[in-house]
């Protein structure tokens, strides 16, 4: 399979972005690639990010994604504790 | 049209971008802050969401309730920042030709926005300390004094 290098944003809310003490960071990964591998990215890179669920949710370019969802370059990747609106 | 702000909701403008000679029942759903005897001394909550994404979902949500209830006008904000005690965090309002459409899409909407709407709150405590709140309406843990 080919591979390319690429880069995505990824942006924490709330708690998590408390956790990581900061809103967003650019991950640099090889593509293909997964929300999930961001996030295993993510928690290995980012002091903090630890305390992020393995399987926390998540969405891509605004939008509700499952986990194996592939990124491209450039996607905004956010990290979405549980949701407590209303 | 933007579906939240950061200002005291107002139901009456709500109300007014809903209705219609055609449409004979509103519903109203109002979410409200509370500090019930299991809060322990809540003052107020500070809503804080990924605005982008609450926008670009609203906008799914209101296009998937406009498919089930085709006749029904449907009109929400949330409302951000720190809201005290007793104020609105979110309103609803769904005018239908009959009371049932009106009642089922409201109850849909605030359903979904529970499930969908990238939205977080913090309890603010008259111990002055701040705890994240799961989906389940429970802190996630314990205050910072404990």
């Amino acid at each position: 399979m080919q591979t390319t290098p690429g880069t995505v944003q990824v942006r924490f809310f709330a708690r998590y972005a408390e956790l990581v003490g900061r809103s967003a960071t650019a991950v640099s990964l090889t593509l293909p690639a997964t929300v999930g591998d961001v996030v295993r990215l993510v928690r290995e890179r980012l002091p903090g990010a630890g305390a992020i669920p393995e399987r926390p949710l998540a969405a891509v370019n605004l939008k509700h994604v499952r986990l194996d969802a592939p990124v491209q370059d450039g996607d905004e990747v956010a990290l979405l504790p549980p949701i407590a609106g209303g | 049209m933007t579906h939240f702000t950061r200002e005291p909701l107002s139901l009456e403008r709500l109300v007014a971008e809903v209705s219609s000679p055609a449409c004979g029942g509103t519903c109203v759903f109002l979410g409200t802050v509370r500090n019930g005897p299991a809060e322990g001394g809540v003052t107020a909550i500070e809503y804080s969401a990924y605005e982008a994404m609450l926008e670009a979902e609203f906008g799914r949500l209101l296009a998937d309730a406009g498919g089930r209830w085709p006749d029904v006008r449907i009109a929400v904000r949330h409302r951000l920042g720190t809201i005290p005690v007793g104020d609105a965090s979110i309103a609803i309002v769904a005018a239908a030709p009959h009371r049932a459409q009106a009642f089922d899409a409201c109850r849909f909407m605030i359903e979904e926005v529970k499930r969908r709407i990238p939205v977080w709150k913090k309890e603010l405590r008259v111990d002055g300390s701040e705890v994240w709140v799961d989906p389940s309406g429970r802190p996630t843990a314990k205050p910072s004094h404990v």
